[in-house]
């Protein structure tokens, strides 16, 4: 195995254990924004897709260059913005915005 | 390394970072909306940071560019829309969308990587090649199996379990395909090959979908987000991308919990769920003779001045308020019986409705203030000091037959509404769950039965509260 291999292999392993730590603590109310959010963070194989695009160099390439790039950015801009849309509609009280709550508190 | 890809190494790094802040601040709902700006900044800063590598590598030709913009253009716009659009109660299916798009793009990252390796006509190292498969073929069963699970959310493929004879067996021919495709890729690069791996992980991803039912959605879900976090890692190992790596296992890691969170509150293993063919329900067999008797129904009026008068009210959300559309009709009985000094709160069982955490968003829409939803270990006490429990919608997560053993859910974690004084149930009909077995709570002395679509008797409910107590 190649120093590169394995150096990836711990930053993926750490990042797992890190996951887990910081997400277990999540309530159960914010399951469906976490999840949304989850999504959105996925969206970053948009740079990915991007990367193709500079090694595409024949029809085929430049063809799945554009669907990943697409549906990375469908990925990406879609998920920050519900997941944004979702998390202004909770409320501590009826008619108080979140965001003025936690300056308050 | 240079000073140029140092600092993109740093930007992805910081990136990165933003991620896991702004999961972190997830854990409370006052800063959540502060964390998803942190890591939208993240994913800002990498694409430009991308963009920049780009430029100054100069390798990207002209129909590169065109490409990649139309392509990031298109995506963009309809992500947009349909993230502006979509219907709260139809989060769940916008989500496997979501999976499904990421899965196809980390796919396809790892094909083309894999192509052009090919093409140049170097050998693959048998390490990169393992790496790049994972990639193409979780990313593959990813994308099929989230458009099924989107599919059978919307009810465009029928939600209950479809199995036929051999299913399994046909399970284990697309795996077996799939792994052994694998290994002779490994042994030889070949492009058809490939193929032949990508439509059996393809196909392995529907019939792994399909025979999986309606109320099991919030554990597919949660474990195709699992999929999809764990594909885009892959695609960051396949292109030496830490920011790959790490957001990948961020969200694999998320989807792990949730998978696991939403089986233990079926008290099912995770494969248990995934062999699939639970709640085909052989109805025929679970009706027990004179089912139905012994059952009592109540009329809106009567209902109505169970509620007004009193004290304590506890509403059980299920999936039929998300079905009915009738969240806001339920908040506003719930206001409407606070105002008259009637303490309202909300019971969500972890796996109501089709995602983890759908119910919570539902009312949030509808104005309900978050601190009155309670989770299960939270209410269940609550329950025996309550006067009514108004449950709409949810059937098995109150069936006190899962206390029993020997029953279909034996054992899976319900809401105690049975403990409380009175029980007010709408539904629709005298139906199954999903679990295909009789809810002992109806035949209950304290239950009465309001017949009636959710929406319909919601509103019923609260204009008769209206004029009898107004």
């Amino acid at each position: 195995m190649s120093t590169a291999l394995l150096t990836d292999l711990v930053i993926f392993v750490l990042s797992l254990w890190v996951g887990f730590e910081v997400i277990s603590k999540v309530p159960a109310t914010l399951h469906t924004p976490l999840m949304s959010a989850a999504n959105s963070i996925h969206g970053i194989v948009l740079v990915g897709a991007m990367l193709i695009a500079v090694t595409a160099h024949n029809p085929i390439g430049y063809v799945i260059a554009f669907v990943a790039a697409a549906f990375a950015a469908m990925n990406v801009v879609g998920g920050y913005v519900v997941t944004g849309r979702m998390l202004k509609m909770f409320r501590r009280r009826p008619g108080t915005a979140v965001a003025d709550d936690g300056k308050r508190s | 390394m240079s000073a140029f890809s140092t600092t993109i190494q740093l930007i992805y790094v910081a990136a990165a970072s933003c991620f896991v802040l702004g999961l972190h601040l997830m854990n409370n709902p006052a800063t959540a909306r502060r964390g998803n700006q942190v890591s939208t900044a993240g994913m800002v800063a990498a694409v430009v940071a991308t963009l920049a590598l780009i430029i100054h590598s100069g390798a990207i030709t002209v129909t590169g560019w065109i490409v990649m913009a139309a392509g990031a253009l298109v995506g963009a716009g309809v992500g947009l829309y349909s993230a502006r659009t979509v219907q709260m109660t139809a989060m769940p299916q916008l989500v496997s969308v979501f999976n499904a798009v990421g899965g196809g793009a980390a796919a396809l990252v790892g094909i083309h990587d894999y192509m052009s390796l090919a093409d140049a006509g170097r050998g693959v190292p048998g390490s990169i090649t393992v790496t790049t498969l994972l990639d193409v073929i979780i990313g593959a069963v990813t994308f099929s199996g989230s458009i099924i699970a989107a599919g059978k959310l919307q009810g465009l493929i029928t939600s209950a379990p479809v199995t036929f004879p051999g299913s399994r067996a046909v399970n284990l021919l697309l795996a077996a395909v799939t792994l052994a495709g694998c290994g002779y890729l490994i042994a030889t690069p070949s492009l058809p090959g490939l193929l032949v791996v990508i439509v059996a992980a393809l196909a392995f991803g529907v019939s792994m979908v399909m025979p999986i039912g309606g109320a099991d959605m919030p554990v597919v879900i949660s474990l195709l987000n699992a999929f999809t976090g764990t594909a885009v890692a892959m695609a960051g190992f396949v292109i030496g991308n830490w920011a790959l790596i790490i957001a990948g296992a961020l969200v694999g890691a998320s989807g792990g919990i949730l998978t696991k969170l939403m089986a233990d509150a079926m008290n099912r293993s995770i494969g248990n769920i995934i062999v699939g063919g639970f709640g085909t329900g052989d109805t025929s067999m679970a009706v027990l003779p004179g089912a139905g008797a012994g059952v009592r129904a109540i009329e809106a009026d009567d209902a109505a001045i169970q509620l007004a008068y009193a004290s304590k009210v506890i509403i059980v959300p299920g999936y039929g308020l998300a079905a009915a559309q009738a969240q806001h009709a339920v908040a506003e009985l719930a206001d409407l019986l606070e105002s008259r000094g009637v303490e309202v709160s909300y019971a969500i069982h972890p796996v109501a409705g089709r995602m983890p955490g759908h119910m919570n968003v539902l009312l949030a829409e509808a104005n309900v203030p978050y601190p009155q939803l309670k989770e299960m270990d939270e209410i269940n006490p609550e329950f025996s000091r309550t006067d009514v429990a108004l449950v709409i919608g949810a059937n098995d997560v109150t069936n006190p037959a899962a206390r029993r053993p020997g029953t279909a859910i034996s054992g899976m974690p319900i809401l105690d509404v049975d403990h409380a004084k009175s029980i007010i149930v709408i539904k629709r009909s005298m139906g199954h769950g999903y679990a295909g077995i009789d809810n002992e709570l109806y035949a209950n002395p304290k239950t009465s039965m309001y017949f009636a679509d959710a929406k319909a008797a919601l509103a019923g409910l609260t204009g008769a509260v209206k004029t009898l107590v107004g």
